[in-house]
């Protein structure tokens, strides 16, 4: 009797305990999720895993896509090897719970940029891989032109986005009516707007351009010229993780300035041997501490390029292919969006 | 017999001596009143330690906290709402209540369609007529063995085939079963309308009334009073006779194809049908077997006298052996009721919104995650425990009354 008393007693105290002291971060890196990482071997990125061009397994069974390939990056740079991803199959739903519980290390899952994500979800948006905006795909034997001509419409749309509430602005300030079906599951709303139930089905135009390339009947269906919404899609991280973010939207800009400096997978062998720019070197950690500055091995934007490439290598890769236009998705000195700033 | 027998182990003589507790460990009361404490510091320590957690995680990430964003405007679209709802200006506690409206349309409507059908079929497997046996025997093993979210899903795929609502061009019909949902029309409301409701209704009452004074005459006089003649002339006649001096206004609210859809008349969606019917499939398979083991629990003797006393088999049923069963079958019924009501929140996999798919939503766009589930749990725990405190109630007021 005694021993079970003191055993009880013990626990309580012990969780009492635990609960004055308050935890502190591991002093390591000073990142809790940079020395998770490590001490794992693995990151595990947060995808939706089922958008053709983003991230979907090959017959294979490995993740193929530009979301895919954003997690390979930060893999490659963190841990010197783009395969040691773990890809956790995320619902738009349940993404950010995912991250702000820690059960992913980073978010790479065409989501939206906004204020109040950042501002009150516990999130940061450490960079943009595709700037995107809503729009509209139909049936063409509905016989719809644009989407002003979509007055009383059923749409499809996934619940829990930033997709849904663009449509409710867009049909307010447009001072008509639209019956919208909210389903979770990708494949669930894709099926009732093949089955007829919904007119349009409506999310990122790059989403609705994939999923139209990838249908046999692809002729059938039209995507409506309208976009309706920005939406500047990205890598997410937790916020109180400084280092962490530091880390991530530095390998997002590394890809950036590597495109923009013409360095690419199969040059950068050469470009480590024979390079004399010195935003080159400094890139590819021939020259100066970057590395080191960010916790990382120096030659971490080498591990980048080389085994992932750079931004318009993994675009052509898994977007061109679909049949895209790259427009405002170029880097700057193309005409696009993609701009970083210095590595220095 | 007026109370002259006192149990001599109630009298104050032969009652065993209070004694203070003693601070010993030998002592139940001290002994008992230690661990108790222990326990409940326990309990209330992993409590006080996980909220405390919580609230500095929820601060380290910089997560605002608390029920105000309740009063934001929400925003999102809801498809099916029974109180008025505009994205544009409802506030997201306005779009939680449509969500728990919709969670009460479904159950409240699943739990009498469901108590029904499953009647009917635990009653037919008691049949003597050898192919309503086998039949309701197949539809409980068979729907009772697949799990309910494959059968909402192939319930909303088949309605999901139907034709478009644009094939129905040129078509005379008022009643439109289509993709889009079931559209029937709608009569016109009018004030008539109203008052013949109201007239209905006040008839009932006094049908009802008319019956029991009926049923008392017969139990003084042997002989009862025609009932049907009341209840013809106060449930139908007099209805009738109010809304024809009124006008008789009869006007439908038909539905017409318009642009990408029918317009006008009222809609069933396929979302809450394949929500409603695949429930109450699955949940009357479950209740089809408590009928039935509750009737097979009356003993075989009850039947033979009540056959016996030469009533008719159907009122052997009624009168002498479901007032029996139903003291076996109420309380696995409760947990019947309680299951469809939270298999109700399956909803969010076809896209009918109940309040788990609002909260869901609203815990994604506000980020409120905590207060979300804490919503939907309060939400379920309210229905469970009105619907408990009711069959409870009733299971009280139908126990044998023992003297």
């Amino acid at each position: 009797m005694m021993i079970r008393m003191s055993l009880t007693g013990g626990l309580l105290a012990s969780a009492m305990l635990a609960a004055v002291a308050s935890p502190a971060f591991a002093q390591g890196s000073g990142s809790a999720t940079l020395d998770a990482v490590k001490a794992r071997g693995q990151l595990i990125c947060g995808v939706a895993g089922a958008v053709p061009g983003f991230s979907l397994p090959d017959s294979q069974g490995v993740m193929r896509g530009l979301d895919a390939d954003s997690c390979r990056n930060v893999a490659a740079a963190v841990l010197g090897d783009a395969n040691k991803v773990k890809f956790a199959n995320l619902t738009t739903t349940n993404r950010f719970t995912a991250l702000q519980s820690g059960e992913v290390d980073m978010l790479s899952r065409s989501t939206t940029w906004t204020l109040g994500r950042e501002a009150s979800l516990g999130l940061m948006f450490a960079g943009v891989n595709y700037y995107d905006g809503t729009g509209f795909l139909v049936k063409k034997a509905l016989g719809v032109k644009t989407a002003k001509e979509m007055d009383g419409a059923t749409i499809c749309v996934q619940p829990g986005t930033s997709t849904e509430l663009a449509i409710s602005d867009f049909y307010r300030v447009n001072k008509m009516k639209f019956t919208p079906i909210l389903i979770q599951d990708l494949a669930e709303i894709q099926n009732a707007f093949l089955a007829g139930r919904c007119d349009a089905y409506s999310t990122d135009s790059s989403a609705l351009a994939t999923f139209r390339a990838t249908q046999t009947n692809k002729d059938d269906f039209l995507l409506l010229p309208d976009i309706i919404s920005k939406e500047p899609l990205g890598y997410v991280v937790r916020s109180g993780d400084d280092k962490w973010f530091d880390i991530v939207r530095w390998t997002y800009f590394a890809t950036v300035t590597a495109e923009e400096l013409g360095v690419d997978s199969k040059n950068v062998d050469e470009m480590v041997k024979s390079s004399t720019n010195p935003d080159i070197k400094r890139l590819l950690g021939t020259e100066g501490d970057m590395g080191k500055q960010l916790g990382l091995d120096p030659k971490w934007a080498y591990n980048v390029i080389k085994q992932v490439g750079n931004l318009g290598e993994t675009w052509d890769r898994n977007i061109t292919v679909l049949g895209v236009q790259r427009g405002i998705n170029a880097i700057w000195t193309k005409g696009g969006l993609q701009y970083a700033p210095p590595i220095r | 017999m007026s109370g002259s027998i006192i149990d001599p182990r109630l009298a104050n003589a032969r009652a065993a001596p209070k004694r203070g507790m003693q601070l010993s460990w030998s002592d139940p009361v001290f002994r008992n009143i230690i661990w108790q404490t222990l326990i409940v510091g326990l309990i209330a320590g992993v409590i006080w330690y996980l909220a405390a957690n919580t609230v500095r995680n929820l601060e380290v990430r910089h997560i605002a906290t608390g029920l105000g964003f309740l009063s934001n405007t929400a925003g999102i679209p809801i498809a099916e709402t029974l109180i008025p709802y505009d994205p544009a200006t409802s506030t997201w506690g306005r779009a939680i209540a449509e969500g728990i409206l919709n969670t009460l349309k479904v159950a409240l409507v699943g739990i009498v369609l469901s108590t029904i059908l499953g009647t009917l079929i635990g009653i037919g497997r008691l049949s003597k007529n050898w192919l309503v046996a086998k039949l309701t025997a197949v539809y409980v093993e068979v729907l009772r063995d697949l799990p309910l979210l494959l059968q909402l899903l192939f319930w909303y795929s088949l309605l999901q085939g139907l034709p478009g609502p644009r094939d129905f061009r040129g078509s005379t019909s008022i009643v439109f079963l289509t993709s889009r949902g079931l559209r029937l029309p709608l009569l016109n409301w009018e004030d008539a309308h109203s008052w013949a409701l109201v007239v209905f209704v006040v008839g009932l009452i006094g049908t009802f009334l008319w019956n029991r004074a009926a049923n008392k005459k017969q139990d003084a006089t042997g002989t009862k009073p025609a009932v049907w003649p009341v209840a013809l002339g106060l449930l139908i006649v007099l209805p009738v006779l109010v809304w024809a001096a009124m006008g008789a206004p009869w006007t439908l609210d038909v539905p017409v194809l318009k642009g990408f859809n029918m317009v006008g008349g009222g809609t069933i969606t396929p979302e809450y049908f394949a929500l409603l019917f695949g429930l109450v499939l699955y949940t009357a398979s479950y209740i089809a077997e408590i009928v039935r083991s509750g009737i097979q629990a009356v003993p075989k003797g009850q039947w033979e006298a009540a056959g016996a006393l030469g009533l008719h088999p159907f009122a052997v049923l009624r009168l002498v052996v479901l007032p029996q069963a139903l003291r076996v079958i109420i309380p696995p019924m409760t947990s019947q009721f309680l299951n469809l009501t939270k298999n109700s929140s399956l909803a969010v996999a076809i896209g009918f919104q109940d309040v788990v798919s609002v909260s869901g939503t609203m815990l994604n766009q506000t980020g409120q995650a905590i207060e979300g589930v804490a919503i939907i749990m309060l939400t379920f725990l309210a229905f469970s425990l009105s619907i408990s405190l009711f069959m409870n109630w009733y299971n009280a007021r139908i126990a044998l009354v023992e003297r």
